[in-house]
């Protein structure tokens, strides 16, 4: 097999593995933000679950949380395995992230200085206008390098879906790899997401120089 | 008239009484000055009437609404304080500057998304205040770019722009230097001669002098002495006043 072939044939893997990596962020981000405003509501059985749901999904590995969401209904329901381990996938990664994003999240919201309340409180903000226009855009201002974080670790984490043998792209190099006793599917899938991420990387800096037009 | 009453005030943080029995009204158009050690309830007294401390007992009303009032021998605040709200603004001795609004946006937010008026006519609005303070070529700043005595002139007119009956100042120059404090202490003033009722908790003994029609002294969560500056700090009758003013000229 030529080193064209092997490419073509891990790239077509590449938009499952992007399929993976923006859908994760897609539910992630806003079910990161649900989490971390139950952990911080005064509401003992809210808060209560927000802890047990970060401990949980943090203190498991995500390999083990891939495998139990995509076969874990066929053993507990006998519910057979859907054909597209796209949802299963996206589903097992989405409730992993969402916990790390939602300990960000909190990070963010209490490093807010009281003031910044007080202030909206006495001007007459609601409390959805405060959190949204007063807060919400400072959090993000602070946790953008700890999201970006995330994010590149997101894509390198896209290869764990191997393990119920979704044909993303690394999936794909390591039957390659399995097949012709080559080491250079592992070379090319390095390249791959070593690209991806100076991209990421590239984007998340510009962002972040938007944002930076004030001062904390 | 007054706008503000508050009758027999009573706060506690656990066992510390910090305010105990306290009364006060403030007249329309009336400028007060509370002055006192530190720890002796003079902003925790502002921080009750901005309703950012929920008081313990007393009652506390504005344009004779009650805002807080005993019932059955338990402290109830009416549902909708917002109503309250518009009625005073608050200058905070640290600012509390929204740093991701620019100056204008700053004052103009509030007016806008919670007075829901119009933008327009808001804009000129605070253009013209920002005018008034000479702060109009800094409309389109962002707070970071200005300095304290800028920054705190700026959450000055950012209360004023709602239109306040009465405007609270919680020691507005305690976090500048004193070649800053002045000209925020000349933009009071000014309000002061427009007749702009104001109540503020400041250590400017001077100033407090200068500009107020009543001075109040409090320590150790009651009220000591009361009346005309010059009355107050001219023929100090209490011992405990008489020993703080001591204090202040020694430095």
């Amino acid at each position: 097999m030529t080193l064209m072939t092997i490419i073509t044939k891990m790239a077509e893997g590449f938009e499952k593995t992007c399929a993976i990596f923006f859908l994760t962020l897609l539910f992630a981000i806003p079910l990161g933000m649900i989490i971390a405003l139950l952990r911080g509501s005064k509401f003992k059985p809210f808060s209560g679950f927000a802890k047990v749901y970060i401990s949980v999904l943090r203190g498991t590995p995500l390999m083990l949380q891939l495998i139990a969401v995509t076969y874990g209904p066929y053993y507990l329901f006998g519910i057979s395995v859907s054909r597209n381990k796209l949802i299963p996938v996206v589903v097992a990664f989405a409730i992993n992230y969402a916990a790390y994003f939602a300990e960000i999240y909190r990070s963010g919201i209490e490093s807010m200085p009281v003031g910044q309340y007080e202030a909206a409180q006495v001007l007459g903000y609601s409390r959805a206008q405060t959190f949204f226009k007063i807060i919400l855009p400072q959090v993000i201002r602070r946790i953008l390098p700890s999201i970006t974080n995330e994010i590149v670790t997101l894509v390198k984490d896209t290869s764990l879906a191997f393990t119920v043998s979704y044909q993303e792209m690394f999936t794909i190099g390591k039957q390659i790899a399995n097949s012709q006793t080559s080491f250079v599917p592992f070379i090319v899938a390095g390249a791959f997401y070593y690209v991806f991420n100076v991209l990421v990387s590239f984007v998340m800096g510009r962002v972040e120089k938007r944002m930076s037009y004030y001062k904390i | 008239m007054s706008i503000l009453k508050m009758s027999n005030i009573q706060k506690s943080f656990g066992d510390n009484h910090v305010l105990k029995d306290i009364s006060l009204h403030v007249d329309k158009g009336e400028v007060v000055s509370i002055i006192g050690p530190s720890g002796s309830g003079k902003s925790t007294l502002l921080r009750c009437a901005t309703f950012l401390e929920t008081i313990d007992a007393g009652t506390i009303s504005y344009d004779d609404r009650n805002a807080a009032e005993m019932k059955n021998g338990k402290i109830a605040y009416v549902k909708n304080l917002n109503d309250f709200r518009h009625v005073f603004g608050l200058v905070f001795q640290n600012f509390n500057l929204f740093p991701h609004f620019s100056v204008l946006k700053n004052m103009m937010d509030a007016p806008v998304s919670v007075l829901k008026r119009d933008k327009n006519e808001v804009r000129e609005e605070c253009l013209t205040l920002l005018r008034k303070m000479g702060l109009e070529d800094k409309a389109d700043s962002y707070p970071c770019e200005l300095s304290g005595g800028q920054q705190q002139r700026v959450s000055i007119v950012r209360a004023l722009a709602m239109n306040p009956e009465i405007l609270f100042f919680d020691e507005p120059t305690s976090a500048l230097d004193p070649e800053l404090t002045g000209e925020v202490l000349k933009v009071i003033k000014q309000l002061a001669e427009e007749k702009m009722t104001m109540v503020i908790v400041t250590h400017e003994m001077a100033f407090a002098r200068a500009v107020s029609d009543r001075v109040i002294f409090m320590d150790k969560g009651v009220i000591v002495e009361e009346g005309h500056p010059e009355e107050v700090f001219g023929n100090t009758r209490s011992e405990r006043m008489k020993q703080f003013l001591q204090n202040y000229n020694k430095d």
